[in-house]
């Protein structure tokens, strides 16, 4: 029998099981699901841990300083700290090798595109745009570490008084708006991505798929709530810098949107 | 009394051969019965064509009646057309307005070739399927139906998976041009049944890797759901990926072991 030439856009090779099953798209679709879930986890965390911004510039700075004492004497001073941002450097690195590599293999799949004009049905703004809201808040993270971890991109950075680096970076108009938007993009990818991850990790049944959608659904949108609400905070003036020249060990009273307002 | 004739204004993909450059033709199509399917619609264009001694435009069909698999376009930018769940010869002209402007477009994928016009190979499905869609089994005399006890609700969601017809609308519905519904609808008629246990992780692997040859990877639009003729879930695709994770740690486990 003939067998017609079918254009091939990628080799099959033999490889030991990790590398095979990585080099597989449904590989680096897991890869990409469970450190999503990673993702996931640190993005919850930090979003809860942030709202100590609204208790007080005290309590906010006190837990800053809890990240890098855990878990109290067992370890030196943060070293697990540093332990868990290395895994999430791991994570967001890998999350997107795979989303490049698959982005550039789906390319290959269609090389001339439809030339009439194409009609969704089922695929949402959020999975059409996982790659745009994907370099959004990818460039956001730079930003946000450079701003308030490293505190190059802050003039009035001040090492250890995390109340005050938000604040004096976040009423920055441009600044507090840009947050705005990535942690909309934010909300975006995470609205495709939570429920995206079910799928690709197979955990499906027809018991519990539509409580899948709305894990995405509020998932999304308390991760977006939270975020948004500290530059909206701090621009609105509900919380604002009133500690300039108290010292960080001691408490301010003005501090916090609960705090007597100087 | 027969239903009035309907005016349709067809913009159709002609292209001679796989590698010549192709473009749009616009044609005007009268005397189009409501009750004909899109391909006697076609036929109707064809024929016209033919008496003035055009080139008729090339087109996939055979069975007509929706389980051959042949048949399928892109019309106005979906496959099988605007009705949900039918293939392009079980769509009505009913389902347009008089005077509707249609557009017709072969699938597109790396691995499906244009054969003419909007006729399209689709032999990398049948790689796929050559990989292993199949139980390695001695033929004979039909076992006895009772043999094998199967529980209701796993032989129905077989036969849900098993209603694939291999058109590639999935395939043409999906950004990435990715064949998972197909693939896993394939793997699941097997591996939901005690017929295709044995063979279940080696088959899962070499139909997903021969899947990935030629095809995309699934980024869950859900496009191929809704361009299904057989309405087959993505489910099945949740199915596959859990299947090939577990396949590639047995694979491992059972390296080099005979014994059980």
């Amino acid at each position: 029998m003939q067998r017609s030439a079918v254009t091939q856009i990628k080799v099959r090779k033999v490889a030991a099981w990790p590398i095979t099953f990585y080099r597989s798209a449904v590989g680096k679709k897991w890869v990409m699901a469970i450190t999503g879930i990673m993702l996931m986890g640190f993005v919850l965390s930090h979003m809860v841990g942030n709202l100590k911004l609204y208790l007080s510039r005290e309590e906010i700075n006190l837990y800053g300083e809890a990240l890098r004492e855990i878990p109290g004497h067992l370890l030196p001073r943060t070293v697990f700290l540093w332990t868990i941002r290395l895994g999430l450097i791991g994570a967001f690195a890998l999350h997107i090798h795979a989303a490049v590599s698959l982005t550039r293999l789906n390319r290959k799949a269609r090389p001339v595109a439809y030339q009439s004009e194409r009609d969704y049905i089922a695929a949402s703004f959020a999975a059409r745009t996982m790659r745009w809201s994907g370099v959004i808040v990818g460039l956001y993270v730079v930003f946000h570490l450079l701003d308030l971890t490293a505190g190059t991109a802050n003039p009035d950075f001040v090492r250890g008084d995390p109340y005050n680096n938000l604040v004096r970076s976040l009423e920055r108009p441009v600044v507090g708006i840009a947050y705005i938007v990535a942690n909309l993009a934010l909300g975006i990818h995470l609205f495709h991505g939570a429920w995206s991850i079910f799928q690709s990790l197979g955990v499906n049944n027809p018991r519990f798929n539509n409580a899948r959608k709305r894990f995405a659904q509020g998932f999304a949108a308390l991760i977006v709530i939270g975020n948004v609400s500290f530059p909206v905070a701090i621009l609105a003036g509900v919380i604002k810098q009133s500690c300039e020249g108290t010292p960080i060990e001691e408490p301010c009273a003005g501090s916090g949107a609960f705090g007597e307002k100087n | 009394m027969s239903a009035p004739k309907m005016h349709i204004k067809v913009t159709a993909w002609r292209q001679s051969g796989p590698d010549a450059p192709g473009a749009f033709k616009d044609y005007d199509v009268n005397d189009v019965s409501p009750d004909m399917s899109f391909l006697e619609m076609l036929d109707t264009l064809n024929e016209r064509l033919i008496e003035n001694n055009e080139e008729p435009i090339a087109f996939d069909h055979d069975c007509r009646e929706g389980i051959c698999g042949s048949c399928g376009m892109m019309i106005n930018g979906v496959p099988h057309g605007p009705e949900r769940g039918t293939a392009t010869c079980q769509l009505h002209m009913r389902k347009f307005n008089d005077n509707a402007h249609i557009t017709v477009e072969p699938f597109r994928a790396a691995a499906f070739t244009i054969n003419k016009d909007l006729s399209v190979d689709r032999s990398a499905l049948d790689r796929i399927v050559e990989a292993g869609g199949y139980i390695t089994a001695p033929t004979g005399s039909a076992p006895d139906a009772n043999l094998i006890p199967v529980p209701k609700a796993v032989s129905d969601t077989a036969m849900d998976a098993a209603q694939c017809i291999g058109c590639g609308a999935c395939v043409a519905a999906c950004p990435n041009s990715a064949a998972q519904l197909f693939t896993s609808a394939k793997l699941a008629h097997l591996n939901l049944l005690p017929q295709g246990q044995a063979e279940r992780w080696d088959r899962t692997i070499d139909m997903v890797e021969t899947m990935e040859m030629y095809f995309g990877s699934c980024t869950n639009f859900r496009e191929c759901e809704a361009a299904c003729p057989k309405e087959i879930s993505v489910d099945f695709i949740a199915m596959l990926n859990k299947d090939y994770v577990k396949s590639q740690l047995k694979q491992r486990r059972l390296a080099g072991q005979v014994f059980p």
